[in-house]
């Protein structure tokens, strides 16, 4: 069964290689996602990522520069991260001309891990076109391609 | 209403032909089954699995009107998926506009001719 995917993406006035600097070195990567990083960029290596006085263990699955990086994290502890128990980030970079490159990022996993309890907006109406607008942002934070 | 798991919920919207009877539900309001087999592409069976599905996960509801079993959403149970779908796209549009701004300022640092690396702050001038 295809699982839920978020996708999303953007255009970096980059090369390739400066954005996968960034979304790779642990240095880099403490300022826009975990404030704690211990990471080594290889294949199978397992790291730690720290938010605040919460976080958890990390491992690398693709290291492909400057193409593809993938990581997961969300695993039950002590066990080893599959797919199937944990939430999959993959980070895909393509090179739109010398100094642009196209980032999309992926996350997936979601349908098989707990869920905490989302805060539940209070809705005055329960109107019917409230809740389609709602589907549609749904459907917007999911990947296109999913029939199966 | 009753705390289901959240398995069954992220499963139930994991599957695209679920959504969309979910969606006919929504658009909707009250239908039966045999309404939703006359609007999708797979058979009746399908729609009947489908909305088991979708019921035990709490998303949709059914009463009685007559001989009629009657589907309709559960308002509470979509909000609460929809507005964490939203919120963890939400997080990753931050991170790209950061990832965005660091590389932009790291290819400005060098394309200006400055190769003596990354400044941070902090480091010495």
């Amino acid at each position: 069964m295809p699982g839920l995917v978020i996708e999303r993406e953007v255009v970096i006035e980059a090369p390739a290689e400066v954005v996968w600097r960034i979304i790779t070195e642990p240095d880099q990567m403490s300022q826009w996602f975990a404030d704690r990083v211990e990471l080594v960029i290889e294949p199978g290596a397992h790291g730690y990522m720290g938010f605040g006085d919460q976080g958890g263990p990390v491992v690398v699955e693709t290291v492909d520069p400057p193409v593809r990086f993938s990581f997961r994290w969300n695993h039950p502890r002590g066990e080893e991260p599959v797919a199937g128990n944990s939430i999959l980030v993959e980070f895909t970079l393509t090179p739109e001309g010398d100094e642009r490159t196209r980032l999309r990022v992926t996350e997936s996993g979601h349908e098989l891990r707990d869920w905490p309890d989302a805060e539940k907006q209070r809705y005055a109406d329960e109107h019917q076109e409230g809740w389609a607008e709602y589907l549609d942002r749904l459907a917007a934070v999911l990947a296109k391609d999913q029939s199966g | 209403m009753t705390a289901q798991s959240d398995d069954e919920l992220w499963s139930a919207i994991a599957d695209p032909s679920r959504r969309r009877v979910l969606d006919l539900v929504v658009s909707n309001g009250e239908v039966s089954a045999s309404w939703l087999a006359g609007r999708v592409q797979f058979s009746r069976q399908a729609v009947s699995k489908h909305l088991v599905v979708l019921e035990q996960a709490g998303l949709v509801s059914r009463r009685k009107q007559g001989r009629e079993v009657l589907y309709h959403v559960e308002a509470d149970r979509l909000d609460q998926a929809t507005a964490a779908m939203a919120d963890l796209a939400a997080q990753w549009d931050r991170r790209l506009g950061a990832i965005k701004r660091l590389a932009e300022a790291a290819h400005a640092e060098v394309k200006g001719g400055r190769h003596e690396g990354r400044r941070h702050e902090g480091e010495k001038q």
